[in-house]
């Protein structure tokens, strides 16, 4: 698992040395000294330029883009298969956050490892993702490849985020085309699709029952009324 | 004493502007070394336009949106400002915001306002909303009485908030509410210059739409002139009309919005751009890694501050500082070698 917060993820009282053998000794049958030398390899392996010092210090002492290298270094250690990578870069500026993306493809080649990447930036998705899931308000809205969800999105909401947000590539001004209203705070009960305040083609039933998720075309689902007409039986 | 600007159009022109903080050690406490947040910045917004200040944290936008202000006193520098509220006749007056005097700055601030980054805590959890937005007309003495209220509702309005919802508390909106709160309190006043210091990076991107297209049908509507800071360089391209790259204090390079994303002059504002990750997976996208992290202020480079990064460097830029130079059009750049670099542009649609 790697952490939002690189500053508060990390105990600032121990070295990012123990730290990560904390790790290795919890899950691998090795000595603290093999863990030791384990630690510096991966810290080396993230790409932080002298490991067998950095190992000794502590977490104030690196700056962000390091901070959350030590922080893959730590996830890595035990050689994961799915790493949970929960919003790694945004705490971060986006030349270190290219950094860091580049070092994460790079390690889901090396150690073959599956990524799960949790980001609210579509930008870091289109780059990083082969498949996507779309959430709203605990629900997942919307799956499918990333090109299907970029280029052939169906449910109003992915539509509404993807023409939300202004990109490099655009030309001219305009207005962005924005979703109206506020999300809404999960303890507000809503009946029927949990978008249907918001979406521009809400239609009597969707105030009603809950769209299930299910196939609009081969390996891409999404869950709306507009597309399918299978309910989820839920009791809300 | 009077002084002039560059042109008629301007509305702030800022010369040579520095904030330096000391950085005190000993028992003595004495001063070992500056930061310089803000070092040397040059530049001018004319009237209507939106200015986009960008660059990566701890670079100095804030600092030098907030100098510019005077809400943090600036060690050096000219801040220029265009202004009636002085003068006796009405007529427009060119004032130095840097050394004017309590009683100017409290009549300049109506025509110069700011909108905060967080919109959670830059409104006082224990006022009203209705209080929130009419303190300015109370402090400036230009309203009061139901003569306020009606403001208050009309600004209200103006920023898409219900009126009912004036004798509510901040913490019973959203983050995007909030920042509506936040405008129309910087409306209050009718100032001609509003400093956005990231008004949207605190904000979901569904409700950084509203915000972004509110500000931008404000601006219509009221003629208003915007210093907009920001670190998301997508944002400041979609709303500004020209942009500054600002990197460890110093401008490095600035130039009209289309100018500078299809042309940019300075190796940072190439890797800059590139850095972004643009939202479409069959864009091929040659991303310039920097190596490293950005210096400390306190000890930068010797030579050009980003030369340790650049990977066009060459010995001249590790010795010599390079002089921030117009190279026609407007567009600016502070690069020893701008004149014979070919830098790659973002490819539009």
């Amino acid at each position: 698992m790697i952490f939002q917060e690189p500053m508060t993820s990390l105990n600032p009282v121990f070295t990012i040395g123990n730290q990560i053998v904390e790790g290795i000794l919890l899950h691998q049958d090795v000595d603290k000294h093999e863990a030791r030398e384990r630690a510096v390899e991966v810290l080396g392996a993230v790409g932080i330029s002298s490991p067998r010092q950095r190992v000794n210090e502590y977490p104030h002492q690196l700056s962000g883009g390091m901070r959350q290298r030590a922080m893959i270094a730590m996830a890595l250690s035990c050689n994961p298969s799915l790493l949970i990578a929960d919003e790694p870069t945004t705490a971060l500026d986006v030349t270190i956050q290219a950094q860091v993306m580049d070092l994460m493809n790079a390690l889901k080649r090396d150690f073959n490892a599956a990524i799960m990447f949790i980001t609210h930036d579509l930008g870091v998705i289109a780059s990083m993702a082969d498949d996507v899931i779309v959430m709203y308000l605990g629900e997942i809205v919307e799956s499918g490849s990333v090109r299907d969800i970029f280029h052939r999105p169906q449910h109003p909401y992915t539509q509404g985020l993807m023409s939300s947000i202004p990109s490099l590539r655009d030309t001219g001004k305009g207005r962005l085309q924005a979703i109206e209203g506020v999300v809404p705070t999960p303890f507000e009960v809503i009946k029927g699709c949990g978008f249907a305040p918001r979406c521009p083609h809400a239609m009597d039933q969707c105030h009603g029952r809950v769209p299930a998720l299910s196939d609009v075309a081969p390996g891409h689902s999404a869950a709306c009324f507009l597309l399918h007409d299978e309910t989820e039986e839920k009791i809300r | 004493m009077t002084v002039s600007m560059g042109s008629e159009d301007y509305l702030l022109e800022v010369k040579n502007l520095r904030k330096h903080y000391p950085v005190r050690k000993g028992l003595l406490q004495r001063v070992v070394a500056h930061v310089k947040a803000v070092d040397d910045v040059d530049l001018f917004i004319k009237k209507g336009e939106t200015l986009g200040l960008v660059g990566e944290s701890g670079c100095g936008k804030t600092t030098a949106g907030r100098a510019i202000l005077r809400l943090i006193e600036p060690t050096d520098g000219i801040v220029l400002f265009r202004s009636k509220r002085l003068s006796d006749d009405g007529s427009e007056q060119v004032i130095d915001v840097a050394t004017a005097t309590p009683e100017e700055l409290t009549l300049l601030r109506r025509d110069m306002q700011i909108i905060f980054q967080d919109p959670y805590s830059s409104l006082n959890p224990r006022m009203t909303i209705g209080e929130i937005v009419g303190e300015p007309l109370k402090v400036q003495g230009v309203a009061k009485g139901s003569e306020r209220e009606a403001r208050v509702l009309e600004l209200l309005r103006a920023v898409g908030l219900d009126i009912d919802h004036v004798k509510r508390y901040p913490h019973e909106f959203s983050g995007g509410q909030r920042q509506r709160i936040g405008i129309a309190r910087a409306l209050a006043l009718n100032p001609k210059l509003i400093v956005a210091d990231e008004p949207v990076s605190a904000l979901d991107v569904s409700i950084q739409a509203q915000v972004i297209n509110l500000l931008q049908e404000l601006q219509e509507k009221f003629g208003l002139t915007y210093l907009f800071i920001a670190h998301d360089l997508a944002v400041v391209k979609h709303i500004s009309n020209r942009v500054a790259v600002m990197y460890l204090g110093k401008i490095v390079e600035l130039a009209e919005t289309d100018e500078l994303f299809s042309n940019p002059k300075h190796p940072y504002t190439e890797a800059l751009m590139s850095a972004v990750p643009v939202p479409d997976p069959d864009f091929k996208q040659e991303r310039i890694l920097l190596e490293g992290d950005v210096p400390s202020p306190v000890d930068p480079p010797s030579g050009c501050y980003f030369h340790p990064r650049c990977k066009y460097a060459t010995d001249v830029c590790r010795t010599e500082t390079p002089q921030y130079r117009h190279l026609g059009d407007e567009h600016f750049v502070s690069c020893h070698r701008a004149d014979e670099l070919t830098l790659k542009a973002i490819r539009t649609k």
